[in-house]
C-alpha cells in the first residue's frame, strides 16, 4: 500500500496527475464494473520549480491523425535515428537537429524523469497581456472608494507593458479612451440595448477600414494600431492617467428612487468588453475583470427588475419556474462566454454585495473561460482586497501565476478513449479516433480550450476502456496517455507542456487485488464528485443524490467484503476505507444541497469545486476539523458533533470558510481573561495556536476564505454546526437529558 | 416696369396725346373743378383718418406735390422722373386737376394719374383726400393698356418729371395722393383702351372701346394673360398690347409706332425726349386716357380737393376717380407741353409705398397711439410711435388686417378681405414703454370665465353691484369670488379698475399656479444646449474655433429675468459628427469629460449630473472645454454628419433634466451618415414649375415631424444655424425648428474671416434674447367669429391650442378668423390671446393680450379700416404655406384672384360710380397691388435661376414667423439714397422707390430688406465721395462685393457707417453688407431687390401688375 501511496504522490508531484485507478482493468466490461470510471485529475500547469523549460519545439509523430509528442515511452532506434510513436506505432525520422543523439546523448524528452516537459516555442507575435477592467459604479460610496483603491493598487502589480482598459457601467456603459490628454473621453452605450460585436466595433470606431481605403497600406496599419490602442494602453504610458481616471470615477449619477434598485447594465457592459477585445486582440491572452456590486437590473442579461419589492430569484422560485429573467439572462451570458472562449479571453467576476448578484446566470462566463469568480459582502473587506491582490501573485520565477489561451489535447493509446472533461474549459470539437461516444462532462472532442488557468487549475478527465474482453492485453502491457497543453505564459511566451504517463493493464478477474490496491480513493471521490456536480447543474438534486448513492452501493458491493444479512460484517480494504465517508459529506455539501444556499452561492461553490486541485477539493467535500487542547498537540478529529467539546478549540476549514470555535469552557476562560495572566500563558498559547494555523491557510488560499472566529453559543457557530455530522442531535441530546434526570 | 409700361404706353399715348392735350385740358379744366373728384377724395380721406388730415397734410404735402406740379416743368425733365412725379403728380393732380383730366377715357387713366399730378400741388392734399379716391381708382385701365397706362404715367411723369424732384416729395405724398391718383393713373390705362380708342374725344366714347381694346391689345399681345394689363406689362408687351389697344385707336394717332415702341420699352427717359411731344400728347393721351378718365378723375379728384374735407364722400368719389383719366387731362393740360412726350403709365402716378410710409410717419409719428378706443387703426409699422395702453393691446403685440370687421359672414365672403390678426405675444417694446405688469392672484390663480375660460380683462362687465361679472366673450354670468369683490362706481366700473392691470390694460401677465404646470409641478429653469458640428467642413471653415471662442464670453449674457443678477439658465455642450460627444462639465471636475455616444440609431443621454450646469459655477471647466474642442477635432477627417439624433439627444437631455430649454445647433452638411433622419440629395431644379415643385418644400421624411412633436411635448425649442457649402435640404432640416418655435439661420459658404461678424451678431442676439418656453397660446374671440387657422413656427395637436416649445420676441403667429355667427355692431368683436409660458427664470406665467375691434354692416367701413401691411403678412404666409400642397402657379393665381376680388368688391360696393376703365383702389389698400406683386415675385413663388432650392425653403420658413414690419420691408425693400441729402442731416434719408429708374449714377444708395444690405455705387459718383467712403481714388478701384466699409474719419463715412449700424440694429438678423457697383456683375443680385421693376425671373413690374390687376378687376365686375 505504502508503495502505491508513494507512487501516487510521486506521480502527482511530477506530472500533476491523479488517476482514480492506477492499474487499469484491461477490458471494457471489467472497467464498467469497477463503478468508479477510469479518470484522472490533471493539473496542467502544476508548478514545477525543478522543471526548466526547454527552448525548442517538440518533435511530433508524423502521422497526421496522431501527432503525438516524442516522449520517454517511445521506442528509439539510435542508429537509424528513428523513433516509434507509442500511440500509433508510426515510425518517425528524427529531425535534422537530432542527428547527434545516442544512448548517452539523449534529448531531455527521452529521459524518464521528463515524463512532463515544457517547451518554449517562438510562434506568432508576442502581444502583451491585456487586462480590461469592467467596473460597476452603482455602489455605495465607501464600497466604490475601496474598489477604486484596489484597482489603483492593482495597476502597480501589473507588468509594465501590459495593456489595460477600463469600462465602467451603471445605467449606461462607458468605454474609456485612455490615450487622450486633457479631456478624458469615453464612449457611452445605453445599458438596455444588446449590440452585436460588429455594431460595438463600429460604434467604437474600430472598423475604420472603409474610409482610408485609398490610403497607402502603412497608413492604414498605423491607423489600426492607433485605434485599437485608444482603449487599451500599456500601463507604463497611462499609469497616471488611469490612476486619475479611477480617482475621479463618480458613482452612477442617475437618480435611484426609493424602493428601486439602481439600474445596472452588467449584461451590456460585458458584451461590450467582449466585443472590444474580440475586435482588437482576438486570440491573445486577455482578462476581462468584472467588478459588480449587485445584480444586473436592465437590458440583456438582467436578472431582476429594479423594483426592490420583487426579490431576486431563489431556488424556490427556480423550482417553481418562477424566475422570469433567468433563462434569458443565462442565454445571454452563455453566448458571451462562448464568444469570449472562442477568442481566447477569460472573464473574471468579482461580485461583492450582501444580496445575490446574478452569479447563477453569469457563472458560465467564468466557468467556460477559466476566469475567477469571487464572491464577497463588500469591496471594502479584506476578503475581496486580498483575494484580488492574490490574482497578481508571482511564482518563484517572478512570473504571474496565470496563463492564457491554453489548448489541452489528450492522446491515448488505442485501448482507451476519452469520454470527456469536467473543468473550466470549452470543447474545441476536434473529433478523432480516441474520442469516445460515451460522454462524460465536456465531451465529443480530444481538444479543449482553457482560456485562463493558473498553476492549481485542475481538470477532471474521464476515459473509457474500449479494449474488448476477448482481446486480452499481454502481461506487462501498459496503456499510455499524453496530455499536450499549449498556452501563453504570463511572460507572453508561447509554451507547450507535455505530460506522458503510462499505467499497467490488469485483468480484472484475475488481478482484482492489484487493481483494488491501486485505487486512489481521494482522486476517485473528487472525480465522482465532479461528475455529481456536473449532473447537478442540469438535473434535479434528488436524482443526483440517488445516482451517487447507487454508485456507492455498487462500489461497496463490488469491493466490500461482507456476509449477507450481517451489516456488522461489512469490511472495505484500506484503499477504499475513506471513500464512503467522502460520499457522505459530499451528499451534505453545498455542491449538491441547495437548501440554505442561494442560487448564487451554489454557483459560486460549484465554480470553485470544478477547478481546484485534489487537496482543496477534498477539503471542500469533507471539511477538516482540528482540535486544540491542553491534552496534546493539535489533532484532526472527526467532522462530527461529538468532536465539539467544552475544553477544546476547534479549527474548521471548509475551503470557503475558516472557523475557529472555542468550546464552552475555553470561552468562559477567555472571558475571564485568563489569557492575560502571566501564570496562564499556556492558555494564551492555546488560544493563539489555531489563529496562527488559520493565518497560514489564509495566506495560501485563493480565494480568501471567510474567516470566522466564534465560540460556543455564538451566532456564527452555525457555520460549524451545519457541517458536522449530527451524530448528536437535539433529539438524542434531549434524550440524554432525560436520562440524566 | 418702366420699360414695359413705357413701350406700350408710348404708342397709345402718343396717339392719344395729341388728342388728349385738348381733351385733357379741356376735360381738366372742366372736370377737375366740377367733378366729383372732390368727393371721391373726400370719401377716401374720410376712410382714412390720416387722409382726412390729408388736406392739411395734403397741404404740407402739397408743397412737395406742388413741387411736382412744377412737374409740368419737371415734365420736361425726364420721363422717369416724370413718372415718379407723375405718379405723385397724378395723385395730386388727381385731386385738383385730376378731376379735369379724368374724363378722357383713354387718356384718362393716365390722365388721371396725371391729373393727380397736376393737382399735386394742391394735390397732395387732394391726395390726401384722394385716399378716398385713392382707394382709388387708380385707373388701371389706363395702366393695363399698359401702353396706355404706361404712357399715362409718363405723361404725367413728364409733367411731373420736373416735379420729380418734387416727385420725391410729392411722391411721398403721392402715396396718399398717388394712390388715389394711381388708381386713376392706372385706371387710365384701363381706360386707356378707352382713352385710346377714344383717343381723346372719341376716347371717351371710345373708352369703352378702348377698354375693349385694351383687352384686345393686351389680348393681342397676350390675350390669355389679360391680365391684359399684365400682359402688356409683361409683354410690354406692353407695347404691342398697348399698342394694339391704343394703337388700334391711337396708333393712328399715336402714330409713330416707333415712338410708341420706343416709348414703351424705351427706357422712359429716352422715350421722353424723342417722344416728349408725342408723350405729352400721349401723356395727355395716356393721360388722355387718364385724362380722359381724368374727367372722371377729375370728378374724383375734384373730390380730392375735397379730400381734405371729403372724408365723408370719399367712397362715392373714388369711383369717380376712375376718371383719373380725366385727371390726367388736367395734367395734360399742364403737362402737355412737357409731359406729352410720355406714353407710359407714369410710375409716379401709381401709389407709392414710399409716399404712404412718409405720410404716415409725418402724420402719426409724433403723437402716442392711445389704445383706449375700439377699432382704431394703428400707425403703420414703418412709423415710429409710442403706444399708451389704455385697454387694448399695443399694435406691437397684435395687428389686424382690419379693425372693423363685417358683422356677417356673407359680407366677409363678399369682401374677401381675410380677417386675420398678426400676434407677437412676447414682442419687445421700446424702452419708453413699460412691459406688461405681472398680476399675482395667489393660490386661486387668475380669474376666468367659467364657461369659455376667458381671462379677466377690461371688457368684462361687472353687474349686480360687483358681485358678478358677465363674460365679454360668451356672455356667461359668473360669480366674483369674495376676495376679488369690489364695489362699482356710478358708471358701473369697478372702483379699483385702475389699480388692477387686468381691468384697465390691454396687455398684462398673470402668475400661473401649479395647475398650469406640466405634471402639476412648478417648472425648473430652462437650459440651453449648444450642439456643435465638428465634422471636417465645420473645422475647415473656422466655424468651430470661432464659435467656441465666442461662447466663452457669450455665456455671460444668457437671458435673465428682470433684475436677476445671474441667469437661471443652465448650459450644456454637445459636439457631433457621425457620433455625438457629450461633455461633463461639472464644477468639481478639473477637466471636462467627453462622452461619446455612437449609437445614433437609438440615441440617449449618457449623463445627467454635470451635463447641464450653471455657467458661473463651472466656468473654469467650460472655458477649458471650449479651449479644447477646436484642438481635439483639428485633425478630423470625418465628413459625414447626423442630424436627427442630435436633436433627439438634446431633447432627451432636457427630458432627463425635467426642464424646458433650447438647443442651439450649428450644422454644416446634409446628414448622410447612417442614422435616423438620414437624408439624400434630392435637389432637382427640373421640378420647378411642375406639379411636383411642391415636393421641394416638403420634408423628405416624416421622421422630423415625429421628432418635433416629441420636442414640443418636452418644451424643447431648436434654433438651427446652418453653414452649408451645398444643398443641405433646408426644407427638411428646418422642420423641427419650425415646429418648435425656433429660428433657422443660414450662412451659405461660410468662411470665418468673411462671415464671422454676421454669424456672431446673430448668435449673440439669439442667445441673449428673452424666450418663453413650453408655451401654449390660445386665442379666444367674441361669439360670432372664431380663430380657424394659424400660421407661424409652432405645433398644433388640436385645432385651438398653439403649442410652442419656445417663443421669443421675434416670433409671430398669424391667426385667421372666420365667422360662425353674426357679430353685433354695438359690442364689436373682442380678441383675447392668452399665452401660457415658462419664463427664462423658470416662472410659469400667463400673458394676456386683449383687443377690441369694431364691427360693421357697411363694407365701406371695412375697407376704411384695413391695414395693407398686415394683409400682406397674412397673404404671404398663406401663400407660402400653400406651396407645400399646390403648384406654385396655382398659389400665385389664387393670390391674384383674391386680391382682385377684394378690390373689385370695393369698386362695386364702395366706390363712387365711374367708368369701368378706371382703377379705383381703397385708400387703405392702395398699396395692395404693389406689395402683392412683390409677394408674387418673391423667390418662393417665382424663383430666379440663381435661387437655390435651399434658399427658397429658407425664405419660406423665415416668412412664416415674420411680423408685419419684417414682411413689409422684406417684400418691399428700403432703398435709401445716401448722397442726396446734406451730410449734416442726422435723420435717415427719405427712401426712394425700389426701381432702377430711381437710381442715379451719380449717387450711392443703400438697400435693405431685413436680410440683405447692399450699397450701390453709381458709376459717376464724385471721386471725392468715393474717396471719403472707400478710401480709394476712383470708382473703378472699389472692390466689388466688399462687405465692410473702411473706417474713415470723415463725415460721410461716419454717416454712412452710422446709418448701416442703425439699420442693422432695427432688424432681428444681422444684414451683411455687399457693395455693388453699377454695371458690375454683382448688380444682378442687387437688381433682384428692385421690386418695382420687372424681374429677371419673369416677375411683373409694378405698373404691369397694376394693369393686370385692373383687368382682373374689370373682368370680375363685368
Amino acid at each position: 500500500m505504502a508503495t502505491y501511496l508513494e507512487f501516487i504522490q510521486q506521480n502527482e508531484e511530477r506530472d500533476g496527475v491523479r488517476f482514480s485507478w492506477n492499474v487499469w482493468p484491461s477490458s471494457r466490461l471489467e472497467a464498467t464494473r469497477m463503478v468508479v470510471p477510469l479518470a484522472c485529475l490533471l493539473t496542467p500547469l502544476k508548478e514545477r520549480p525543478d522543471l526548466p523549460p526547454v527552448q525548442y519545439e517538440p518533435v511530433l509523430c508524423s502521422r497526421p491523425t496522431c501527432k503525438a509528442v516524442l516522449n520517454p515511452l517511445c521506442q528509439v532506434d539510435y542508429r537509424a535515428k528513428l523513433w516509434a510513436c507509442n500511440f500509433c506505432f508510426q515510425r518517425n525520422q528524427f529531425p535534422p537537429a537530432y542527428t547527434g543523439i545516442s544512448e548517452v546523448n539523449q534529448p531531455a524528452e527521452l529521459m524518464p524523469q521528463f515524463s512532463t516537459i515544457e517547451y518554449v516555442v517562438q510562434r506568432g507575435p508576442q502581444t502583451p497581456l491585456i487586462f480590461l477592467y469592467v467596473v460597476d459604479t452603482c455602489l455605495e460610496e465607501d464600497d466604490l472608494q475601496a474598489l477604486k483603491e484596489s484597482l489603483q493598487m492593482s495597476l502597480s502589480l501589473l507588468p509594465p507593458d501590459a495593456l489595460v482598459g477600463l469600462i465602467t457601467f451603471g445605467r449606461m456603459v462607458q468605454v474609456h479612451e485612455l490615450s487622450c490628454e486633457g479631456i478624458s473621453k469615453s464612449y457611452v452605450f445605453r445599458g438596455t440595448k444588446d449590440l452585436t460585436a460588429k455594431q460595438i466595433q463600429d460604434m467604437l470606431g474600430l472598423t475604420k477600414s472603409a474610409m482610408p481605403m485609398q490610403q497607402p497600406r502603412p497608413a492604414q496599419a498605423q491607423e489600426h494600431s492607433f485605434i485599437s490602442s485608444r482603449f487599451l494602453q500599456p500601463i507604463h504610458k497611462i499609469d497616471m492617467t488611469l490612476t486619475d481616471l479611477l480617482g475621479e470615477l463618480q458613482r452612477d449619477p442617475w437618480p435611484v428612487t426609493q424602493g428601486k434598485r439602481p439600474l445596472r447594465s452588467t449584461g451590456v457592459a460585458l458584451s461590450i468588453a467582449v466585443g472590444l477585445l474580440e475586435g482588437t486582440f482576438p486570440n491573445t491572452g486577455a482578462r476581462i475583470m468584472l467588478f459588480t456590486g449587485g445584480p444586473p437590473t436592465q437590458g440583456p442579461g438582467m436578472v431582476v427588475g429594479d423594483e426592490l419589492k420583487v426579490p431576486i430569484r431563489s431556488w424556490h422560485d427556480i423550482e417553481k419556474d418562477n424566475a422570469r429573467f433567468m433563462k434569458k439572462a443565462t442565454k445571454h451570458y452563455e453566448i458571451l462566454a462562448n464568444r469570449t472562449a472562442a477568442n481566447g479571453h477569460c472573464i473574471d467576476i468579482y461580485a461583492c454585495a450582501l444580496d445575490q448578484t446574478g452569479l447563477l446566470e453569469m457563472k458560465c462566463c467564468t466557468n467556460l473561460t477559466g476566469g475567477h469568480m469571487v464572491m464577497g459582502d463588500s469591496f471594502n473587506t479584506s476578503l475581496f482586497k486580498q483575494t484580488f491582490q492574490r490574482i497578481f501573485s508571482k511564482d518563484f520565477n517572478g512570473d504571474f501565476r496565470m496563463a492564457f489561451g491554453a489548448t489541452l489535447e489528450v492522446k491515448t493509446s488505442r485501448e482507451l478513449k476519452i469520454a470527456g472533461v469536467i473543468g473550466p474549459c470549452v470543447s474545441l470539437n476536434v473529433k478523432g479516433p480516441c474520442v469516445s461516444e460515451n460522454e462524460l462532462g465536456v465531451a465529443g472532442t480530444s481538444q479543449w480550450k482553457i482560456c485562463g488557468l493558473d498553476p492549481t487549475t485542475t481538470l477532471g478527465i474521464y476515459f473509457e476502456v474500449v479494449n474488448q474482453h476477448n482481446a486480452p492485453i499481454p502481461q506487462g502491457g501498459r496503456g499510455a496517455i499524453q496530455f499536450v497543453t499549449q498556452y501563453q505564459h504570463s511572460s507572453t511566451q508561447r509554451r507547450i507542456r507535455v505530460t506522458t504517463i503510462a499505467r499497467n493493464w490488469a485483468d480484472a478477474q484475475s488481478q482484482l487485488r492489484h487493481i483494488e490496491a491501486a485505487f486512489d480513493q481521494e482522486a476517485a471521490a473528487v472525480l465522482m464528485a465532479r461528475l455529481g456536480v456536473f449532473r447537478a447543474e442540469s438535473e434535479e438534486g434528488p436524482d443526483v443524490l440517488r445516482w451517487l448513492d447507487r454508485q456507492l452501493i455498487r462500489l461497496c458491493q463490488k469491493f466490500g467484503q461482507y456476509n449477507k444479512e450481517d451489516p456488522s460484517s461489512f469490511r472495505l480494504s484500506d484503499s477504499f476505507s475513506l471513500y464512503p465517508q467522502f460520499m457522505f459529506h459530499l451528499r451534505r455539501s453545498p455542491f449538491l444541497q441547495v437548501f440554505n444556499n442561494s442560487p448564487d452561492e451554489s454557483s459560486y461553490y460549484r465554480h470553485h469545486f470544478a477547478r481546484q486541485d485534489l487537496t482543496q477539493s477534498l477539503i471542500m467535500i469533507q471539511p477538516i476539523l482540528y482540535s486544540y487542547s491542553f491534552q496534546g498537540p493539535p489533532e484532526p478529529v472527526l467532522l462530527d458533533s461529538s468532536s465539539i467539546l467544552a475544553d477544546r478549540i476547534l479549527l474548521m476549514d471548509t475551503f470557503f470558510q475558516i472557523v475557529i470555535y472555542l468550546g464552552e469552557t475555553i470561552a468562559q476562560w477567555r472571558k475571564a481573561g485568563y489569557q492575560d495572566m502571566p501564570e496562564y500563558e499556556n492558555f494564551k498559547h492555546l488560544l493563539q495556536a489555531p489563529l496562527d494555523d488559520a493565518q497560514e491557510i489564509l495566506q495560501a488560499r485563493f480565494p480568501m476564505p471567510r474567516y470566522i472566529n466564534t465560540e460556543h453559543g455564538g451566532s456564527q457557530a452555525r457555520f460549524l454546526l451545519s457541517k458536522v455530522n449530527p451524530s448528536q442531535t437535539h433529539n438524542n441530546l434531549f434524550a440524554w437529558g432525560q436520562v440524566m434526570k | 416696369m418702366n420699360v414695359n409700361q413705357s413701350a406700350p404706353p408710348v404708342p397709345p399715348f402718343g396717339q392719344p396725346q395729341p388728342v388728349y392735350p385738348g381733351y385733357h385740358q379741356s376735360s381738366y379744366g372742366g372736370q377737375p373743378g366740377p367733378t366729383a373728384p372732390h368727393i371721391p377724395y373726400g370719401a377716401y380721406n374720410g376712410p382714412v383718418p390720416g387722409y382726412q388730415q390729408t388736406p392739411p397734410q395734403g397741404v404740407s404735402r402739397a408743397p412737395p406735390s406742388s413741387g411736382p406740379p412744377p412737374a409740368s416743368t419737371a415734365q420736361a425733365a425726364c420721363g422717369q422722373a416724370a413718372y415718379a412725379q407723375l405718379g405723385q403728380g397724378d395723385v395730386q393732380n388727381g385731386p385738383s386737376s385730376t378731376v379735369q383730366m379724368q374724363r378722357l377715357p383713354g387718356s384718362q387713366p393716365f390722365g388721371s394719374p396725371l391729373a393727380p399730378v397736376v393737382s399735386q400741388p394742391a394735390v397732395l392734399q387732394p391726395y390726401g383726400p384722394p385716399p378716398t379716391s385713392a382707394q382709388v381708382t387708380a385707373q388701371l385701365a389706363g395702366m393695363q393698356i399698359s401702353g396706355a397706362a404706361a404712357p399715362a404715367p409718363p405723361p404725367s411723369g413728364l409733367g411731373y418729371g420736373p416735379p420729380t424732384s418734387l416727385a420725391s416729395a410729392s411722391g411721398s405724398f403721392p402715396n396718399s395722393g398717388l394712390y388715389g391718383s394711381y388708381p386713376q393713373g392706372q385706371a387710365p390705362p384701363l381706360s386707356q383702351t378707352q382713352g385710346h380708342p377714344g383717343v381723346q374725344p372719341p376716347q371717351r366714347s371710345a373708352l369703352p372701346l378702348a377698354s375693349s381694346f385694351t383687352p384686345p391689345s393686351s389680348g393681342g399681345p397676350r390675350m390669355p394673360s389679360m391680365t391684359g394689363p399684365l400682359l402688356p406689362g409683361q409683354g410690354f408687351g406692353g407695347p404691342p398690347v398697348s399698342q394694339p389697344n391704343h394703337v388700334s385707336s391711337p396708333p393712328p394717332q399715336a402714330l409713330p409706332p416707333g415712338t410708341q415702341m420706343t416709348g414703351a420699352p424705351g427706357p422712359p427717359p429716352p422715350m421722353h425726349s424723342p417722344q416728349q411731344p408725342g408723350y405729352q400728347l400721349q401723356q395727355n393721351g395716356s393721360f388722355g386716357p387718364a385724362r380722359g378718365p381724368q374727367p372722371n378723375y377729375g370728378s374724383p379728384y375734384p373730390g380730392a380737393p375735397a379730400f381734405g374735407s371729403q372724408p365723408g364722400p370719399p367712397q362715392p368719389l373714388p369711383p369717380k376717380r376712375l376718371d383719373p383719366d380725366a385727371i390726367p387731362s388736367p395734367q395734360l393740360n399742364e403737362l402737355p407741353p412737357q409731359q406729352k412726350t410720355r406714353h407710359r403709365i407714369d410710375p409716379d402716378a401709381i401709389p407709392s409705398p414710399i409716399q404712404v410710409i412718409e405720410d404716415d410717419r409725418n402724420n402719426r409719428g409724433s403723437e402716442p397711439f392711445v389704445t383706449g378706443v375700439r377699432g382704431q387703426v394703428p400707425p403703420l409699422v414703418t412709423t415710429n410711435f409710442l403706444v399708451k395702453d389704455q385697454g387694448n393691446a399695443s399694435p406691437r403685440y397684435i395687428r389686424c388686417t382690419s379693425y372693423n370687421i363685417p358683422c356677417t359672414s356673407d359680407m366677409a365672403k363678399q369682401a374677401q378681405v381675410p380677417l386675420a390678426a398678426v400676434i407677437k405675444p412676447l414682442a419687445r417694446l421700446p424702452p419708453e414703454e413699460a412691459s406688461p405688469y405681472v398680476v399675482d392672484h395667489g393660490e386661486s390663480g387668475p380669474l376666468r370665465c367659467n364657461r369659455c375660460k376667458a381671462y379677466m380683462c377690461p371688457f368684462m362687465q361687472f353687474v349686480e353691484g360687483g358681485r358678478r361679472f358677465q363674460c365679454c366673450f360668451c356672455s356667461c354670468v359668473n360669480d366674483v369670488p369674495p376676495q376679488y369683490f369690489q364695489h362699482l362706481d356710478h358708471t358701473g366700473k369697478r372702483v379699483d379698475a385702475y389699480d388692477r392691470p387686468e381691468l384697465s390694460l390691454g396687455s398684462y401677465e398673470f402668475l400661473a399656479t401649479v395647475d398650469y404646470c406640466k405634471n402639476n409641478k412648478f417648472p425648473s429653469p430652462p437650459a440651453f444646449i449648444f450642439m456643435i458640428d465638428v465634422s471636417y467642413n465645420a473645422i475647415r471653415t473656422g466655424l468651430v474655433r470661432l464659435l467656441c471662442e465666442e461662447l466663452k464670453s457669450l455665456l455671460d449674457f444668457l437671458p435673465r429675468e428682470g433684475g436677476a443678477e445671474e441667469s437661471a439658465v443652465r448650459v450644456g455642450f454637445v459636439t457631433y459628427n457621425k457620433v455625438l460627444h457629450f461633455y461633463n462639465v461639472k464644477s468639481s471636475l478639473a477637466q471636462p469629460q467627453m462622452m461619446v455616444v455612437s449609437d445614433v440609431a437609438d440615441v440617449f443621454v449618457p449623463l445627467l449630473d454635470g451635463f447641464l450646469v450653471n455657467v458661473n459655477e463651472s466656468r473654469a471647466v467650460i472655458t477649458s472645454l471650449l479651449d479644447q474642442i477646436p484642438e481635439m477635432f483639428a485633425d478630423t477627417r470625418e465628413t459625414e454628419t447626423v442630424f436627427a439624433p442630435v436633436i433627439q439627444a438634446g431633447m432627451e437631455a432636457l427630458k432627463a433634466a425635467e426642464c424646458a430649454g433650447k438647443l442651439f445647433l450649428f450644422h454644416t452638411s446634409l446628414p448622410i451618415a447612417e442614422a435616423p433622419g438620414k437624408l439624400k440629395n434630392r435637389d432637382d431644379r427640373k421640378l420647378i414649375n411642375t406639379d411636383k415643385e411642391k415636393t421641394l418644400f416638403q420634408p423628405q421624411t416624416g421622421a422630423y415631424q415625429t421628432l418635433a412633436k416629441e420636442c414640443v411635448a418636452q418644451g424643447c425649442c431648436v434654433d438651427l444655424f446652418l453653414f452649408p457649402n451645398q444643398y443641405v435640404d433646408v426644407a427638411t432640416l428646418s422642420v423641427v425648428p419650425q415646429l418648435t418655435g425656433g429660428s433657422v439661420y443660414k450662412y451659405a459658404c461660410f468662411q470665418a474671416e468673411n462671415d464671422q461678424e454676421r454669424f456672431l451678431s446673430d448668435l449673440r442676439r439669439d442667445v441673449q434674447k428673452v424666450v418663453g418656453f413650453d408655451a401654449v397660446m390660445r386665442v379666444r374671440t367674441s361669439t360670432g367669429i372664431r380663430a380657424v387657422d394659424f400660421f407661424g413656427a409652432f405645433y398644433m395637436s388640436n385645432t385651438t391650442d398653439v403649442e410652442l416649445a419656445g417663443l421669443d420676441g421675434d416670433k409671430t403667429v398669424t391667426v385667421e378668423f372666420k365667422h360662425d355667427d353674426r357679430l353685433n355692431e354695438e359690442s364689436g368683436a373682442l380678441l383675447q390671446c392668452a399665452l401660457l409660458y415658462t419664463s427664462c427664470a423658470g416662472q410659469r406665467r400667463l400673458r394676456i393680450h386683449n383687443l377690441a375691434l369694431n364691427c360693421c354692416t357697411q363694407l365701406a367701413d371695412l375697407y376704411r379700416n384695413c391695414e395693407t401691411d398686415t394683409l400682406i403678412n397674412y397673404m404671404a404666409k398663406f401663400a407660402y404655406r400653400g406651396v407645400l400642397n399646390s403648384p406654385v402657379k396655382t398659389v400665385r393665381d389664387s393670390l391674384i384672384t383674391q386680391c382682385a376680388q377684394i378690390l373689385a368688391c370695393y369698386r362695386k360696393n364702395c366706390a363712387s360710380p365711374s367708368s369701368a376703365g378706371q382703377l379705383i383702389l381703397p385708400e387703405c389698400m392702395k398699396l395692395l397691388p404693389v406689395y402683392l406683386n412683390c409677394v408674387l415675385k418673391s423667390d418662393v413663388l417665382q424663383p430666379g435661376a440663381e435661387v437655390t432650392t435651399d434658399d427658397r425653403a429658407y425664405v419660406r420658413q423665415l416668412v412664416t414667423s415674420m411680423d408685419v414690419a419684417e414682411t413689409n420691408v422684406f417684400f418691399y425693400p428700403r432703398l435709401l439714397p445716401l448722397t442726396k441729402s446734406p451730410i449734416e442731416s442726422t435723420t435717415e434719408p427719405p427712401a426712394v422707390r425700389a426701381s432702377e429708374e430711381r437710381l442715379s449714377s451719380g449717387d450711392i444708395y443703400l438697400l435693405e430688406n431685413g436680410l440683405n444690405l447692399f450699397l450701390w455705387v453709381g458709376a459717376s459718383v464724385q471721386q471725392g465721395v468715393v474717396q471719403s467712403l472707400f478710401s480709394v481714388a476712383s470708382f473703378s478701384q472699389i472692390t466689388s462685393g466688399l462687405s465692410v466699409l473702411p473706417v474713415l474719419d470723415n463725415p460721410l463715412s461716419k454717416k454712412v457707417r452710422g446709418l448701416i449700424d442703425s439699420l442693422r440694429a432695427q432688424r432681428s438678423r444681422y444684414m451683411k453688407l455687399i457693395v455693388v457697383k453699377q454695371e458690375d456683375k454683382l448688380e444682378m443680385l442687387f437688381k433682384h431687390f428692385l421690386v418695382e421693376d420687372k424681374s429677371l425671373s419673369g416677375g411683373a413690374s409694378y405698373v404691369d401688375f397694376l394693369c393686370h390687376m385692373h383687368k382682373e378687376i374689370r373682368q370680375l365686375l363685368s
